[in-house]
């Protein structure tokens, strides 16, 4: 739909030969972009790949060290957030910029010229802009309250709120039902009518085939190649993937392949990995399980789950609905209001969490680096922080440092941590060596129930593949497994049953198999809808 | 027991209780305003006393109360410059930095003063005051209540500014951004570093004032470490009003009143230890923290210096 | 459970970039300057501010020298020694856990006071040892009795302990004195003050000085709490917490327990330098009397990055600077308050040579994250959402 129109005017944005290094790291290698008026351009490339280095560039957040930039034939510098928006830049992060406390009126007002504050106005306006982009908004609501996908689209609007052209979405899908999917790609054919250019950055291929006039490749920095609408519209799906797969992961393309990430059609993932119902004991179990939520994130109510010996279960859900607090419950890290949780069928309510790990219950948290390690330390003690105090590293309550460096340095080796020294600080090293880290550290010592949050979030594709074949590994020798994410290809490819969390509660459990992706996203926006 | 309800005690006890309360009103009003940007200022003390001092000066040497406050302002704006420059803009750590100007401003002013007045303490007339007519002439609080010094009028007015502005404008709504998301402020374009720097200057100059009424009015003098902790509890008050202007000023009233209790109950039989008498409004506020904090908010971002795209 | 080793793809860029690690012997003596430099950079602009008070600056510094080292001077900084050092060890503690603990003032009073009024007394009728014994006991669990109610506030319900240390602080001090000015006031005398305890039964000093064992103790004090510190199980839960309550949390930690144990020991050693500083040196109390000790020592326990250990010379040079800036203040005819703002000074030039040396190394702060944390934790627990 890109149209010979679009064509005849000079780009909506161009960027050309963009360079931009970090110490140690060249994030974007002489990378040239153009995105047309009334086109969605889709970024496509694995994390780490430099997508969200070149987004901050075209945002105002960073300046490239060389490189030039031209919007509509004309050259100009982008020097910060303020003179991108005056450009006619408006960006949509991957994390929120809203203000939760603050209603959706105030939010949009913020950053207004006028001393007064102009509520009808800013009414009125509202009101335009969601009739044209076919959605519909509470200007009162408090934007913590509403919905994920609700949440976005106040975000897009704020992101055209000043008359931009060019709208940058930054992962946007990351967070969404795929019912919100659907919609978001209504909201963008409603965009291109307008004549709106759009950035939209992606890791999935398939989404990036879905939305994409044009598809643009970025690996290790560089732009490994693009592929403009003739392409997409003459070639084969399966050679565009082809294509793509290659230009994305060059000689390691065979490693990789499998991924969910990459194939175009889920369901076939679905029926590859329909794993049978696992028989055995029941290692944990929640029993109508309420906890309370924290700030602005939920709590859980009346939750009820089984895990067996041998089998991996998926909680799935957006963002927010009771995950953290879930998983919290589960390893004693909050307090449960009412229900039990038990472990070997002994209620374990009272127990702190240090007694919950020396029965066996691991869990890898989301916040690796917030929670999960203390990047101050070294690596060798962080190896053994659950294990403060006990033998044979500590006796007495004396430390003896040199088992725990004989034990760490075996650790290292095992899991392939790099690391430049033991004792190194493990704020230095990079997010798959933590994520490494923790594994060493918690499926080490007899894991029995392990518990994984956001598991492969921010990684590499390879370490990715790498830590989910840990997790296959893990339940091959007995483990009970469970993984909370938001990624729902993730869960396809591991799990045997997936729980589905909405506010708070859990809305479902579906086997894996045929439609079960379909079963999931129902579930998940069955309860949600309410903004 | 029935020295408490004569007209002599009831009316020591508001009027006190309002002289006490005013430093703590613009104090509190001004650290509501920087912690609405989500910045914290442990240096109130230093502040409020760098405006005493100034204060008082201004006013002794050039025999005007105006001149007095003026120059208050100026005081209390120095230590916020500080706070300025080093939390604010270059980003280092909000308690430590007032913790600093706390002592940088005990010292400096005791040091000045001894260094300008030699070891006498000059005092200053009573204050020229503004009687509300009618009101002020009502019986037993009448006079206590409404014939105060202008600037307690301006006070109260100011209040009521600040909850406007707080409500009605851009620059409350950047403020607030300011406290809960930072983040949310800058990708809208406008700079987190100036609302901050503007939220600390206005409480520097308003601690400022607060100083220099404790001084000029309050004591009719200045001498070193005047503020005994007031800095501190106009901190709590700014907490516990949860941002909202009304409640700085009533809960100001209420520890002006423990603050001034101990001279009004010299008019009765009552006689307490000036110890005791001492201790109250530090009681009073372990109390309240333990019974009416609960459900206080503080903006997220509150002590988290903002740095562009870093973490 | 080991994984395949490959070529690893080190993929993480843009804002996660990490910097790489000086080499050991750079960062020690970075370390080193940046423990130093705000130390002389205090020192001259205190002496800028000597110029513009009219007074020369100099003369000052070498008056400082003078009473704090020549002619027996070096003693009186010695003695002044113990209190700072024990008080140093338990602000150390708390920090090292993220703690605040700014009660410092109250903690010590009461401790002195109640030394001070009951020494006379135990000193008569129990043998010195035992007598010393239970003196230090008694100072050292009022200190720590004094920090609980702030602690369990802070455990239990999350109400920040800045304000509530403060508060029971003031509080310590009236009643200090309300002890000193009845209980405990010495009938003898007009003056409010307590009894004096004889010179026969204070702390014994080191042979041929004037110096006290009180400092023996204090150094012994330095030792233990070092080993402590960092190489004991205790330790490493208060660093932990210190760096970041929630990774505590996960890992295991009863962080409820930490922060009370670490305030407990922190008052505990508050109170025993009151003892020691009875004593050894006042030999009585008087009403409305403060020297302020902790104030003054929180910057150099900054400087020593929390280390026991490195926090002695430190001490030293503010033992020496005390000492003979009294004298040379009095000198000079300025109040001693002058000191107030050359700790001022180390403190901002501290945060400034921090900001300038950040962007090269991680961890190297002088400030521990927790302590950072402290105030955006709400007065009292939040109620939840929902």
């Amino acid at each position: 739909m890109a149209g010979t129109q679009a064509a005849e005017r000079a780009p909506a944005v161009e960027l050309i030969d963009i360079t931009k290094r970090f110490p140690g790291v060249l994030a974007n290698d002489q990378v040239s972009l153009t995105v047309r008026h009334g086109e969605v351009h889709c970024l496509l490339g694995e994390n780490g790949a430099g997508k969200s280095t070149l987004i901050s560039i075209l945002s105002g957040m960073l300046r490239p060290d060389s490189g030039s930039i031209r919007m509509d034939g004309a050259e100009v510098a982008i020097r910060s957030p303020k003179n991108a928006l005056r450009l006619g830049i408006g960006t949509v992060y991957q994390h929120s910029t809203l203000i939760p406390a603050l209603t959706v009126l105030e939010n949009l007002m913020l950053g207004a010229r006028s001393l007064r504050l102009d509520r009808d106005g800013a009414r009125k306006r509202l009101a335009e802009m969601a009739a044209m982009l076919g959605i519909d908004v509470d200007p009162e609501a408090r934007t913590g309250d509403l919905a994920l996908g609700r949440q976005q689209q106040v975000e897009i609007i704020s992101a055209l709120w000043r008359g931009s052209r060019v709208l940058v979405l930054d992962e946007p899908t990351s967070m969404l039902t795929p019912q919100g999917v659907e919609e978001l790609q209504k909201v963008l054919r409603r965009l291109k009518e307008q004549g709106t250019a759009v950035v939209f950055i992606t890791h999935k291929l398939h989404e990036a085939l879905a939305v994409g006039d044009r598809v643009s490749i970025l690996r290790r920095g560089r732009l490994a190649g693009a592929l403009s609408s003739e392409q997409l519209a003459s070639a084969s799906t399966e050679d565009l993937r082809a294509t793509i797969i290659r230009l994305m992961f060059g000689e390691e393309t065979a490693e990789v392949a499998g991924a969910p990430e990459l194939t175009t059609d889920l369901t076939a993932v679905e029926e590859e990995h329909s794993v049978p119902a696992a028989e055995g004991d029941i290692y944990l179990e929640l029993k109508s399980v309420s906890a309370r939520g924290e700030g602005t994130e939920p709590g859980i109510e009346e939750v009820s789950l089984r895990v067996s010996r041998g089998e991996i279960v998926g909680v799935a859900g957006m963002d927010g609905n009771g995950q953290r607090a879930l998983a919290e419950a589960i390893a004693g890290q909050r307090r449960v209001t009412s229900g039990t949780v038990e472990l070997f069928g002994v209620a374990v309510n009272r127990l702190s969490v240090s007694a919950r790990q020396r029965l066996g219950l691991r869990y890898l948290t989301d916040d690796r680096l917030g929670e999960g390690i203390v990047g101050n330390l070294g690596v060798s003690l962080n190896m053994f922080l659950k294990r403060i105090g006990e033998p044979p590293f500590w006796r007495w309550g004396r430390i003896d440092r040199r088992r725990v460096n004989a034990e760490a340095s075996g650790l290292v080796k095992a899991f392939d941590i790099r690391t430049p020294r033991l004792d190194a600080r493990a704020g230095t090293l990079s997010g798959g060596n933590v994520q490494k880290l923790l594994l060493a550290r918690e499926l080490s010592f007899d894991p029995k129930v392990v518990v994984f949050h956001k598991p492969t979030y921010g990684l590499d594709l390879k370490t990715t593949e790498h830590v989910r074949a840990v997790i296959r590994d893990l339940v091959g020798k007995g483990a009970a497994v469970v993984v909370v994410s938001t990624d729902l290809d993730e869960l396809i490819e591991l799990c045997g049953r997936i729980a589905v969390l909405s506010r708070g509660r859990l809305a479902g459990i579906v086997d894996n198999g045929p439609h079960a992706v379909d079963q999931v996203g129902s579930l998940m926006i069955g309860t949600t809808e309410a903004a | 027991m029935n020295g408490l309800l004569t007209q002599s005690f009831l009316t020591a006890l508001v009027a006190g209780g309002i002289v006490a309360a005013v430093p703590l009103m613009f104090t509190a009003l001004g650290e509501s305003v920087s912690e609405r940007a989500g910045v914290l200022n442990i240096g109130l003390e230093g502040m409020m006393l760098l405006g005493a001092y100034l204060g008082f000066l201004g006013a002794h040497e050039l025999h005007s109360e105006w001149v007095g406050f003026m120059a208050g302002i100026a005081g209390g704006l120095a230590g916020a410059i500080v706070m300025a420059v080093l939390s604010v803009s270059m980003g280092l750590d909000q308690i430590v930095v007032g913790i600093a100007i706390t002592l940088a401003g005990e010292g400096i002013t005791s040091v000045l003063q001894q260094a300008q007045f030699k070891g006498r303490f000059p005092g200053l007339g009573n204050p020229a005051t503004v009687a509300i007519p009618g009101l002020s002439r009502l019986p037993i609080l009448g006079h206590s209540l409404f014939d105060q010094p202008l600037l307690v009028y301006l006070g109260i007015g100011l209040l009521a500014l600040v909850a406007w502005v707080f409500r009605a404008t851009s620059w409350g709504l950047n403020l607030r951004a300011a406290g809960e998301k930072p983040e949310a402020l800058d990708a809208a374009g406008i700079s987190v570093l100036a609302v901050r720097t503007y939220a600390v200057l206005t409480t520097g100059a308003l601690a400022g004032i607060g100083g220099a009424y404790l001084a000029i009015v309050g004591a009719n003098t200045f001498t070193p470490f005047m503020t005994q902790g007031q800095g501190f509890i106009a901190i709590v008050i700014a907490m516990l009003a949860r941002g909202k202007p009304l409640w700085v000023g009533v809960s100001s009233f209420v520890f002006g009143i423990c603050l001034s209790i101990g001279t009004a109950l010299q008019l009765t039989s009552i006689n307490i230890s000036s110890d005791v008498i001492n201790m109250l409004p530090y009681i009073a506020i372990m109390a309240a923290l333990i019974l009416f904090a609960r459900g206080s908010y503080l903006p997220p971002a509150l002590c988290l210096p903002y740095i562009r795209g870093g973490k | 459970m080991a994984l395949e080793t490959g070529a690893t793809v080190d993929a993480s860029l843009a804002s996660g970039a990490r910097a790489a690690e000086p080499a050991r012997l750079a960062r020690w003596w970075r370390t080193v300057v940046r423990s130093l430099a705000p130390v002389i950079l205090a020192l001259i602009a205190g002496g800028l501010l000597l110029l513009a008070l009219g007074q020369n600056p100099v003369r000052f510094y070498v008056a400082v020298w003078q009473g704090g080292i020549e002619s027996g001077g070096w003693q009186n900084s010695a003695v002044l020694m113990a209190p700072l050092l024990l008080i140093a060890l338990g602000l150390i503690i708390v920090f090292r856990a993220g703690i605040w603990n700014l009660g410092y003032d109250g903690q010590y009073l009461l401790g002195a006071a109640l030394v001070a009024g009951f020494g006379p007394s135990i000193l008569q009728t129990w043998p010195t040892p035992l007598a010393y014994a239970a003196l230090f006991l008694i100072a050292g669990c009022t200190g720590a009795l004094w920090t609980l109610v702030p602690a369990v506030l802070m455990a239990w319900y999350e109400t920040n302990e800045i304000i509530t240390t403060l508060m029971m602080s003031f509080i310590g001090v009236g009643v200090a004195n309300i002890l000193v000015k009845g209980p405990f006031q010495d009938p003898a005398v007009n003056i409010p003050q307590t009894r004096t305890i004889p010179f026969s039964k204070l702390l014994p000093n080191l042979s041929g000085t004037r110096v006290h064992v009180g400092v023996l103790l204090a150094l012994g004090a330095v030792v233990v709490v070092h080993y402590l510190l960092t190489r004991t199980s205790f330790g490493l839960r208060l660093q932990v917490l210190g760096a970041n309550p929630r990774t505590a949390r996960h890992v295991g930690i009863d962080v409820r327990r930490v922060i009370v144990t670490s305030f407990v020991w922190s008052g505990f050693l508050i109170g025993v330098a009151a003892a020691v500083d009875v004593l050894g040196l006042w030999a009585y109390v008087r009403a409305n009397w403060n020297p302020g000790y902790g104030d003054t020592v929180i910057p150099f326990v900054f400087l020593a990055r929390l280390n026991p250990l490195a926090v002695v010379p430190f001490v030293a040079f503010y033992a020496v600077l005390s000492t003979g800036g009294d004298l040379a203040a009095q000198q000079a005819n300025l109040p001693t308050d002058f000191l107030l703002v050359l700790v001022a000074l180390i403190l901002l030039f501290m945060t400034v040579i921090e900001y300038l040396g950040r962007r090269r190394d991680l961890g190297q702060s002088y400030l521990t994250p927790g302590l950072k944390e402290a105030l955006r934790r709400p007065l009292v627990r939040r109620r939840p959402a929902q």
